[in-house]
């Protein structure tokens, strides 16, 4: 019998860690990437010709993330590897992929989806103005490209990357003139519970605040957005501290976000069944404890399937593997595995923790103007969102999409869906989980109109 | 609207010289810049919302939001943050210059 085809899409840490589990089986995967190098974003790898160190680019996690590349490179010729491919649809049974004009499709006998994340966003009026980026947009910019976004940055929003992004950009010696985190510290406090199930992660987040307060960066907690203004690009963030006084903050850069959302289409696309995570405020595929979906065959990985961070990824790009294998009727080593699933539920814990600590503020979404644009690929206002969901008496998001357009530009809801819903929500005084979530559509990003199947 | 660039350089700034064309203007680049930086280092913005709202630069810089949508002077669209600039290249960022065809 033929060896079973596997394809993993994404060669970040899960997609990594998967495809070097297959090999040490015997098998030859198929990686299908979306960038030309590995690493995912995370990892994610600067040019050739740049010269910075790995201690540089990646800090404290320098020695894990040489760690995934040399994995990665160590497996030239033990996979089949397809970088700068663009892995748009599943259906029978096939992935659907694009390098550069040229279509085809991959037959698969199992799909490990390890397609990462994206930064989670919620509007505020400005947010469109040039100067603003989201968090991992400003990361990528230093990391990749040795560039600041600006040259007074303020960083807004909640998470982990809010105080490594900010602490990162003063380190390259950026000009860092705020942190406003939407988070108070009383969340920090009741999240800790869970989050000591990583007690070295925790470590050092409080390594990277103190860096921040030590080189004279002002971190305000608890604060409420208002508004990024400026004639055709930023020139002031404004919002409200914790005790009410007002915020004004002049800046040529804003970086924006609320932790990460879960780039979740393909399975979507593939048939699993997703199912609201109340933790997080976001429809994640249901999962067992080692990545299979609710549809035979298809397996998630990484923070596509739950945002467990890097070394989740890593773990969970194992156990995918695994479990794909003993699928396939292969032997697994399940003393292994077990020690696996373990880590992966320590991680899950501080997952929760982070989202206890640092909350999506759902409520943001509520009292923003009517005039806030939500969507910006087509400029559609709240207030539209709004009108449609009563007005016209949308019930949940996809038929509001129907009405407004909200979520079907050209960025596929990935930047107004979660607050989409959570307006929708609000307008018609229902739970965000009672307005269900946006379709994935193939295909999951834009096409070029030049796109070709040769011998279809 | 702002003339000068909106990105800093803080590092890698050795690299070779790179000349490409911004809206006929000539500049210059470095090898390994994404045209999204080679662009937001010599101008403030890389294309106008078509919904008249105003100038955008970009958002994600990883390929998923969509908004750093370039011209060449033929038509072709170039995703600014996932292409790598090249000698020569002639940038749009005004207007998409539909091919006329036929």
């Amino acid at each position: 019998m033929a060896d079973p085809r596997i394809v993993i899409v994404g060669a970040g840490p899960a997609g990594t860690r998967a495809a070097e589990t297959l090999v040490a089986a015997g098998l030859r995967p198929i990686v299908v990437n979306e960038a030309a190098a590995s690493g995912g974003q995370i990892y994610r790898r600067q040019p050739p010709g740049f010269t910075r160190s790995a201690e540089t680019l990646y800090g404290t996690e320098a020695s894990r993330a040489t760690a995934v590349h040399a994995t990665f490179d160590g497996l030239v010729g033990k996979i089949e590897y397809r970088p700068e491919t663009l892995a748009w649809n599943v259906q029978d049974g096939a992935l659907h992929i694009l390098h550069g004009v040229q279509a085809s499709r991959l037959p698969f006998d199992a799909l490990i989806i390890a397609t990462g994340a994206t930064d989670r966003v919620m509007p505020l009026p400005g947010w469109t103005l040039p100067g603003v980026y989201s968090l991992g947009a400003s990361q990528i910019a230093l990391k990749a490209q040795g560039c600041a976004i600006g040259r007074r940055v303020a960083f807004m929003g909640t998470g982990p990357l809010l105080y490594l992004v900010a602490s990162q950009y003063v380190k390259a010696g950026a000009a860092v003139v705020a942190v406003l985190d939407t988070s108070p510290l009383s969340a920090r406090l009741r999240a800790l519970p869970l989050m000591a199930a990583r007690p070295d992660v925790l470590l050092k987040g409080v390594g990277v605040m103190l860096r921040l307060r030590r080189a004279g960066v002002p971190i305000h907690l608890g604060i409420t957005p208002v508004a990024i203004e400026g004639d055709g690009e930023v020139a002031l963030l404004r919002a409200t501290a914790a005790n009410g006084t007002a915020l004004e903050i002049a800046c040529d850069a804003v970086g924006i976000g609320y932790h990460l959302r879960s780039e979740t289409q393909l399975a979507d696309l593939a048939g699993c069944t997703l199912a609201f995570d109340a933790a997080s405020h976001q429809w994640l595929p249901v999962l067992d404890q080692d990545g299979r979906a609710s549809v035979a065959g298809i397996y998630l990985a990484g923070d596509g399937g739950r945002i467990l961070g890097a070394d989740g990824a890593e773990t969970a790009g194992k156990l995918a593997a695994y479990a794909a294998l003993a699928d396939l009727g292969r032997t697994v080593p399940d003393a292994d595995i077990e020690k696996l699933r373990s880590s992966q539920r320590r991680m899950d814990r501080f997952r929760r923790g982070l989202a206890i600590a640092f909350p999506w503020p759902a409520h943001l979404a509520a009292a923003l103007p009517d005039e806030t644009l939500v969507c910006r690929c087509e400029a559609i206002t709240a207030g539209e969102l709004r009108h449609v969901a009563t007005a016209l008496d949308a019930p949940e998001v996809n038929r509001a999409k129907a009405f407004s357009r909200v979520g079907m530009g050209r960025c596929q809801g990935r930047y107004c869906g979660l607050a989409g819903a959570e307006i929708v929500a609000a307008a018609r005084g229902v739970g965000v989980e009672q307005v269900g979530r946006l379709r994935g559509q193939a295909p999951v990003r834009p096409l070029p109109i030049a796109a070709r199947v040769d011998g279809a | 609207m702002p003339t000068d660039g909106r990105f800093e350089r803080l590092a890698e700034l050795d690299r070779p010289a790179v000349p490409i064309e911004i809206d006929g203007k000539p500049v210059t680049a470095r090898q390994g810049d994404t045209l999204l930086v080679a662009i937001l280092t010599h101008v403030g913005s890389l294309r106008v919302s078509e919904f008249g709202d105003g100038p955008r630069a970009g958002f994600c810089l990883m390929g998923a939001c969509q908004d750093c949508w370039v011209w060449t002077p033929d038509g072709e669209r170039l995703q600014a943050c996932g292409t790598p600039v090249q000698a020569g290249m002639r940038i749009v960022t005004r207007g998409a210059p539909w091919p006329i065809l036929g």
